[in-house]
């Protein structure tokens, strides 16, 4: 089984923290240090299932995008949901996939990017 | 600095062709020169709006290809490319070219051609403009609708067959231009037992997969009267660009770069949202038709369905909307959109647009690139 990479999200010198991380922050600063997002929870902002997907993507497909409360400061995510059983203020906690969509199935260059990472799944 | 003139445009029929993107492209642009009495030897630029000819069908170097065979050598020429908003790219990159002094006489074309791909191969075309945290997850542009339709229904407790509304007053529109891709009316029973495409959107929220193009020539107006006595005017334009990934903006329902480009065009041109007759605005799904219209302030946050509601954006309305049928009837042939928005403000203002004719003295056109990631607004004024 192999392990499970972090949720990584970049905390700049402001505070402030982006999912995916940047060269730049909000305010133009690096980033400073990251936090793992898979260590919390998130409430979903809104959602969609998609019926119309494109080559090498799940049909239908479950997107949302969620907020996550780290400390105190918002860093939102968009991702597959497990379910379409979803609603909006819905609290969805990450849960680790090792492949989200089939690489070169569609027109991005597989080596150019991941293809793994997180789906949220519904726990209230 | 002197004024920009638009003293010519044309479009190619849209919709499913059989005709390539280069030879789409010699159409519109060849209609374009002579309809307005332009020879190709006086354009001193040559633009090309277009998105993704290279991934739907092999052909890059079109710029060149163009203006070689409309014979417009030795005409500067460069593509631009804004996603969805290419058109609109387009027309500031062409309105720069004038009101720098650097053109004397400059022709925009844009086009695509899509339909001989399939819509699961023309979606991920489009969605490969998304960041590589948002395409593993298999979002496509539609998705993003959905994803801010949702939202805005919740937030703004509008009801879902306002949404369809839309659809309803732009296909009505598209019957009376015969370059819509669809010049049939649906009803709103249709639009909403149509199948989901991406929850609550069904299929008639969103616009087709469209072959096409449009031109318009620039130049000073000085030159403009040399040609014409019918011209308008690019009396305030203004670009703007939000964040490439879509979850990081504080307000899915706000679309930032229409809120930054429109204020800088409604300053440029010293009006506001009340000095516009005539719109067209970026209705590739009908939520943005929506989002739109408030953010370039039309009308106040969450309140533009209330407008399709009242009729306010029919073609008989206080502020006619899409009048040419939108993207939505009219079509989407990507880097063409942009272009056509400004075909149509432009028959309107010069009086030519037959039975979609308003009364129009001021008319604007945005268009949005991505989800809102890039957009270009433009004010006209009829001269």
């Amino acid at each position: 089984m192999s392990e499970q990479p972090p949720f990584e999200a970049a905390v700049y010198a402001d505070g402030s923290i982006t999912y995916p991380a940047h060269p730049r922050g909000p305010d133009g600063s690096e980033p400073v240090s990251t936090v793992d997002l898979s260590e919390y929870t998130a409430t979903v902002i809104t959602w969609t299932t998609s019926y119309a997907t494109p080559p090498g993507v799940r049909e239908p497909n479950h997107i949302a995008i969620v907020e996550f409360d780290v400390d105190g400061e918002p860093v939102r995510a968009l991702g597959q949901v497990t379910t379409g059983n979803v609603e909006i203020g819905q609290t969805v906690q990450p849960v680790y996939a090792e492949e989200l969509r089939e690489p070169g199935a569609g027109i991005r260059e597989p080596a150019s990017q991941s293809w793994d990472g997180y789906r949220f799944e519904p726990i209230e | 600095m002197e004024r920009v003139a638009i003293i010519g445009a044309a479009m190619t029929q849209f919709g499913q062709r059989d005709a390539w993107v280069r030879e789409l492209l010699a159409e519109a642009g060849a209609a374009c020169l002579e309809n307005s009495g332009v020879k190709a030897e006086a354009l001193d630029h040559l633009y090309v709006s277009n998105m993704a000819s290279g991934e739907f069908e092999g052909q890059t170097g079109i710029p060149n290809a163009l203006a070689h065979d409309l014979a417009a050598l030795p005409a500067y020429t460069a593509r631009i490319d804004q996603t969805s908003s290419s058109g609109g790219a387009g027309v500031y990159a062409a309105w720069q070219s004038i009101a720098s002094g650097a053109s004397e006489m400059t022709m925009l074309v844009g086009g695509e051609k899509m339909t001989h791909r399939s819509t699961a191969e023309a979606t991920d075309v489009i969605a490969s403009l998304t960041h590589p945290v948002e395409y593993k997850q298999g979002v496509t542009l539609p998705s993003f609708a959905g994803l801010t339709a949702r939202l805005y229904l919740d937030t703004y407790d509008a009801p879902r067959e306002s949404l369809g509304k839309v659809a309803v007053k732009n296909h009505k529109n598209g019957v009376d231009n015969p370059h819509a891709q669809f010049q049939k009316e649906v009803d709103l029973e249709t639009v909403m037992e149509s199948p989901v495409v991406a929850d609550p959107l069904r299929l008639y929220d969103f616009c087709p997969i469209t072959d096409g193009s449009a031109a318009l020539l620039l130049c000073p107006e000085s030159v403009a009267k040399e040609y014409t006595d019918s011209y308008v005017t690019i009396e305030g334009i203004g670009g703007a660009t939000d964040t490439h990934v879509v979850h990081e903006r504080a307000d899915p329902t706000t679309m930032g770069g229409v809120v930054d480009s429109s204020e800088i065009a409604y300053e440029m041109a010293d009006m506001d949202p009340d000095d516009i007759d005539v719109a067209e605005l970026h209705d590739m799904f009908t939520i943005l038709e929506f989002l739109q219209s408030e953010d370039l302030g039309f009308f106040e946050k969450g309140k533009g369905w209330k407008a399709i509601e009242d009729g306010v954006t029919d073609r008989d309305g206080e502020l006619p909307i899409n009048t040419s049928g939108g993207l939505k009837s009219k079509g989407h042939p990507l880097g063409a959109s942009g272009v056509a928005q400004v075909y149509e403000i432009y028959q309107q203002l010069t009086g030519n647009a037959g039975p979609r004719q308003v009364d129009a003295n001021v008319g604007l056109a945005c268009n949005v690139g991505g989800f809102g990631n890039c957009v270009t607004t433009t004010i006209m004024e009829a001269n």
